[in-house]
């Protein structure tokens, strides 16, 4: 169970964060198809700078500071690369499918290429000298509880202390505050109108362009963030040029959550606990006594993978009347047209 | 013998008004190389050829770049060398004695490049033909998957002792074809009936293609685990050769133009495919109708059109196009299948959508654009043999030609003269209608 609980988790964080990703650029107006490889170039740019610090040996070269750095300078990589797409879009009017492609090609190629330069490998890790798999992981005697045969709040005490990233807690931080912003602020409120009808917005004072860049950037960072934190919980802080289809599947949480934060929420957890049952199900034992059941009754791992991307299926085609995408999504807005 | 000279004369004579009529203008009559210059078509090749020649500098800058930030680990020369490989790869030979560079005509090279483009062409082929019914077909992968899947079940489960080859070919051709038809229907259905995207729909069913096939072949349980190749060298991770069974396309004298490469009949095969696909959209009324549905669904419908018929005819056809490139691909002969391939999608899918986009989704163009890309996948092959840079750099070319392809909007204005005036004069509404024909993907109305 804890295991079933702590995975799901892992799994659902980075699919949350960049899912909303998605929501902030398409509310805005802005189609984002490239968050795949938006993650990628988060993933490749957050080890990346972890690793140079650790091999620098320089301050702050341990631990979580430097993790919170690596997110940091992430956000910002995401950023900068998603203003291609920005760029592109906005201000060049272009297909936006098109562009977002351009990036989902760019990014694994562009990672790749230096990755091999850099390591003459395909595969670049914070450092050798570490075992990275629980390098950035907060065990029980980091937050002071005993050792870990001790187990001071059951269940939910090991899902919260043991075996735990910094990173899950700040991106639920980050979610719950952008969400709230969405919703409740001036800012959001505008931003939601310019995917919605812009030449109204526009009428009423509200920068269209600049509502965009800003949806587009703080999806660039919080898709950049997303991939580096897929990077350090699930791949041991190593970076290959690919998020195995992390950033198309939040496209299809953000779609199935219909671009509201609750709904993706939930949509989220759904593919995050299908994802850990088909990587881990020998090894989910749901209530502890031992026996591995999804192992035992003998299902093929394959009908595990498939599920994930077979409910979604099913459930698109029974809400597909009730989905609603932001009206102005993927039109190049256009000050002369009415 | 006056008579003669005369008409020599008055031959030169046309010939000299022929070559005036090209940049001059004669009887109020605009010169012709204007005309042919202010065809849209015109257009559409000189702004893909932009986007070409500027990734290809972009491509040599990131070059120089990384020879400057190394701090002397890259010399200048190899970034010299490696831009020139970017070029004409291609025609390399190796180095002389000397440690340079040396080109001329290369069989081996020039032979795969068209090997290489076989796939390519028809994958581009089916993006560029969704492209068409306003429909964006990234689900090209899993189509090809599929076909892969069932070419090999065909081509190897009968056995040539008691059915010809070429039947057993023809056959395993077909149900290539087959497959990927089916498998690009499910995101048709999807769109025509429910109204679900066909982006989201074509990733899920990449992965589901990924995932059936990973478990029909799997060493374990899977149900034709029997066509693998046990030999110590495969261990059971790739599937037969198809020329274990003796099922193998056609050289077509092939490889005796361009000798020690793996060159084969299927570029043929594919270019007669492209060409065919051009005459149906082009020439039909079929054809006519994709195209309608993907300008405008809705008028398309008023005028009488089954929207939703040519919808999923349309991703059929796609569909179909990924799985014949993938059994001409596989019944080379000479490439294996890795079938464990739950966790990666291939990129022959993929390397579709930019190729069709390269070629504005002409189904003749895209033969040119899919060779340009075999062309420059063979040249990163080259760079990697000879220079300290590895292949990687020309995905990166091609993802900022088709990212400067997406510009073409931009690029056309600039041929047409108008994008400065616009900033001048916003009142220049005409010429942005002309551009906005090009089918919109993602039309809005629809997903009300």
């Amino acid at each position: 169970m804890t295991y079933l609980l702590q995975q799901t988790i892992l799994y659902t964080v980075p699919l949350m964060i960049v899912a909303l990703a998605g929501v902030f650029s398409e509310r805005s107006g802005i189609i984002n198809i490239a968050l795949e490889g938006l993650m990628v170039i988060g993933a490749f740019i957050g080890v990346y700078f972890v690793r140079r610090i650790i091999l620098l040996n320089a301050p702050l070269s341990f631990g979580q500071p430097l993790l919170l750095l690596g997110m940091l300078i992430s956000i910002i990589g995401g950023c900068l690369f998603s203003l291609l797409l920005g760029f592109a879009a906005i201000k060049l009017k272009a297909n936006q499918t098109i562009a977002g492609s351009a990036l989902n090609l760019l990014a694994p190629a562009l990672v790749l290429f230096l990755i091999l330069l850099i390591t003459s490998q395909s595969v670049l890790n914070i450092d050798s000298r570490y075992s990275s798999n629980d390098y950035f992981m907060l065990n029980q005697e980091d937050f002071g509880l005993g050792t870990k045969l001790e187990n001071p709040l059951g269940v939910i005490g090991n899902v919260l202390f043991n075996k735990t990233y910094i990173t899950t807690w700040i991106c639920l931080a980050l979610y719950i505050g952008l969400s709230i912003i969405l919703y409740k602020t001036k800012f959001g409120l505008r931003l939601r109108s310019c995917g919605e009808n812009p030449q109204a917005a526009d009428s009423l004072g509200i920068n269209v362009y600049k509502m965009r860049y800003a949806g587009v950037l703080i999806s660039g960072g919080l898709a950049g963030l997303g991939g580096f934190v897929y990077s350090v919980t699930t791949v041991a802080a190593s970076s290959n040029g690919d998020v195995a289809g992390f950033g198309f599947l939040a496209l299809a949480v953000m779609i199935f959550g219909n671009w509201k934060p609750k709904n993706i929420a939930a949509a989220a957890l759904l593919f995050g606990l299908l994802k850990c049952i088909a990587v881990g199900y020998p090894y989910i034992d749901i209530n502890n006594d031992g026996i591995y059941f999804l192992n035992t009754i003998g299902i093929s791992q394959h009908i595990y993978r498939i599920l994930p991307y077979m409910i979604t299926l099913v459930v698109l085609a029974f809400t597909s009347k009730k989905s609603r995408a932001p009206k102005a999504e993927g039109i190049p807005y256009d000050k002369g047209e009415r | 013998m006056a008579k003669t000279l005369d008409k020599v004369k008055s031959f030169f004579k046309s010939i000299g008004r022929w070559f005036k009529s090209l940049v001059c203008t004669i009887d109020g009559r605009e010169a012709k190389l204007l005309t042919i210059y202010h065809k849209p078509a015109t257009k559409s090749i000189i702004s893909s050829l932009i986007s070409i020649f500027v990734g290809i500098l972009l491509g040599g800058l990131i070059l120089l770049i990384i020879s400057i930030t190394s701090g002397g680990k890259i010399s200048l020369k190899a970034v010299w060398e490696g831009f020139r490989l970017i070029f004409i790869g291609v025609f390399n030979t190796g180095r002389d004695t000397n440690g340079n560079i040396t080109f001329g005509f290369n069989s081996t090279n020039i032979g795969n490049v068209l090997f290489r483009a076989t796939p390519l062409i028809l994958t581009g082929l089916s993006v560029a033909v969704a492209f068409k019914t306003g429909l964006f077909n990234i689900g090209a992968p899993g189509q090809y998957l599929m076909g892969t899947a069932v070419t090999f079940i065909v081509a190897l489960s009968i056995p040539t002792t008691i059915v010809p080859a070429w039947i057993v070919w023809i056959l395993s051709f077909v149900a290539g074809f087959l497959a990927g038809a089916l498998w690009g229907v499910i995101p048709g259905v999807f769109k025509a009936f429910l109204n679900v995207h066909e982006v989201i729909t074509c990733i899920m069913t990449n992965w589901i293609a990924a995932n059936i096939v990973t478990s029909l072949f799997d060493n374990n349980k899977g149900i034709f685990k029997h066509l693998l190749d046990p030999s110590p060298t495969k261990n059971l991770a790739y599937l037969y050769k198809t020329t274990e069974n003796g099922v193998v396309t056609s050289k077509m004298g092939l490889d005796v133009l361009f000798p020690g490469s793996q060159v084969n009949g299927g570029i043929i095969i594919a270019i007669v495919i492209a060409i065919i696909v051009y005459i149906i959209l082009n020439k039909t009324t079929f054809g006519y109708e994709l195209k309608a549905c993907g300008s405008n669904r809705h008028a398309a419908k008023y005028a009488g059109i089954n929207e939703k018929r040519s919808i999923i005819l349309s991703m059929a056809i796609a569909g179909g196009l990924a799985g014949m490139s993938a059994a001409l691909y596989y019944l080379s002969g000479n490439t294996e299948f890795y079938w464990s391939t739950y966790q990666s999608l291939p990129a022959n899918g993929f390397n579709g959508i930019p190729i069709a986009l390269l070629a504005y989704n002409n189904p003749v163009g895209v033969i040119f654009s899919g060779i340009f890309m075999s062309y420059l996948n063979v040249a990163g092959l080259q760079l990697k043999n000879l220079t300290p840079f590895n292949e990687y750099i020309t995905d990166i070319i091609i993802a900022s030609i088709v990212y400067l392809s997406a510009f073409s909007l931009a690029f056309k204005e600039i041929l047409n003269g108008n994008f400065f005036k616009r900033k001048k004069n916003k009142l220049f509404l005409e010429n942005s209608q002309e551009n906005s024909t090009k089918p919109k993907i993602i039309k809005e109305e629809e997903s009300k």
